[in-house]
């Protein structure tokens, strides 16, 4: 039944499409942080869109099936190998007890996504799969996974012999532009500094996990003011609020984070801007030294982005 | 005689040496083998080790310590003996 972990690659963990509700009490949504990529493996071995999967930053791991099953790879554009075959990724592919899934070097993204049919069956907390490595919980043991592991499979034969079409495929490059709103606190920047954040390239740091993107080139310049109350003594501070996922604070003023899935629900830091929604895969695709451009959009250019991807999504999911 | 290109499997900072405060791993002109160790490559605050892949003696080295580097990326040159 399970599949065998050889070697887990650099960070493996499972995820699915995440764990709502709950960050108002501190707890993030987690699931993958390329959610089209995770939806595509799914349907391509026969699982519901949202069955849990593995999620495999920079590197891919070593698996070893057990029994007869069915397997999908999408994501980062990296080698596929069943028993170092080369086999291809975005579709299913139906695989043989001891077959061997391995990969090779990633030549573009970031993460790639491993559905097998029937799921990843560890048990669901707070309503999801998902791990979160900061709270230990959920994933397999509330942890990433290690060599020698032993992950069981939910029941399902699944579907070989399925393919995205090419052109649903989406190529990860070097040098993206991420849209984002301005706000809740980019009143906080001067001018210059505004023009900084958004006219000038960023290149993404090895700072880069599922809580948090950070970018380096320029640096932010804010207006003077006097220190709130309940602020700290740094310009970027400000007293306490909410984080939305998707945020850019900006330490110092020097270095963007960019918070993503795993990310922290508050804090003390101005949110210069927000990720649209229907940007944050490119963001989960981004590996370090990609060049990036932060492009404001309004809100109603951020919808209409929110409703073309889910669009993409819901043709994905139409497939079959 | 051929040439084994060290390549790293993932994005990150190398590094040559083991630590600030030690030498280089290894410099030009030294004779390695497969499974020396010739550098660091680091992210998500792990180091992951870059074998050799070869034995043989190193004859470039195509990125700077500290560099940031991406996945596929050459590291170094080896010429391999025979």
């Amino acid at each position: 039944m399970p599949v065998e972990i050889i070697e887990p690659g650099l960070a493996t963990s499972i995820q699915d499409l995440g764990r709502q509700g709950f960050y108002n009490v501190g707890i993030p949504p987690s699931g993958a942080v390329d959610r089209y990529a995770a939806i595509a493996a799914n349907i391509l071995v026969g699982n519901g869109s949202g069955e849990a999967v593995f999620e495999s930053t920079y590197m891919g791991p070593k698996l070893c099936f057990t029994e007869p099953s069915v397997v999908a790879v999408t994501g980062a554009q990296a080698p596929v190998f069943i028993n170092g075959t080369a086999a291809p990724s975005w579709e299913s592919l139906q695989v043989a007890a001891g077959d061997v899934l391995s990969f090779g070097i990633f030549t573009g993204g970031a993460r790639i996504y491993i559905a097998v049919a029937g799921g990843l069956n560890v048990p669901i907390v707070l309503g999801s799969r998902s791990h979160y490595a900061l709270g230990a919980i959920g994933g397999f043991k509330g942890r990433n996974l290690l060599a020698g592991d032993s992950i069981p499979i939910g029941q399902l034969a699944g579907t070989p012999g399925r393919a995205v079409p090419e052109d649903m495929r989406p190529v990860h490059s070097r040098e993206v532009d991420v849209r984002i709103v301005l706000g809740l606190y980019d009143f906080r920047l001067s001018e210059n500094g505004l023009s900084a954040l958004i006219d000038k390239p960023w290149q993404l740091t090895t700072v880069a996990d599922r809580i948090g993107f950070r970018y380096a080139g320029n640096t932010l310049e804010w207006v003077p003011r006097e220190q709130p109350f309940g602020a700290g003594s740094d310009p970027s501070n400000i007293t306490d609020a909410p984080y939305p996922v998707g945020s850019i604070q900006v330490p110092a003023g020097t270095e963007p984070i960019i918070l993503h899935r795993d990310a922290v629900s508050g804090g003390g830091y101005a949110q210069v801007g927000t990720v649209i929604s229907a940007d944050m895969d490119l963001v989960g695709q981004s590996s370090p030294g990609t060049k990036t451009r932060f492009r404001p959009v309004s809100i109603d250019e951020a919808l209409d982005a929110r409703k073309k991807y889910m669009d993409r999504q819901r043709k994905l999911i139409q497939l079959w | 005689m051929a040439i084994h290109e060290v390549q790293s499997p993932i994005p990150g900072i190398f590094y040559r040496r083991p630590s600030p405060d030690q030498p280089e791993f290894f410099n030009i002109g030294d004779t390695v083998s497969a499974g020396d160790t010739i550098g660091l490559v680091e992210v998500m605050k792990q180091f992951a080790e870059i074998k050799a892949g070869a034995d043989g003696v190193i004859t470039a080295f195509h990125v700077d310590s500290e560099a940031i580097i991406g996945p596929g990326d050459l590291i170094a040159s080896i010429q391999t003996g025979a």
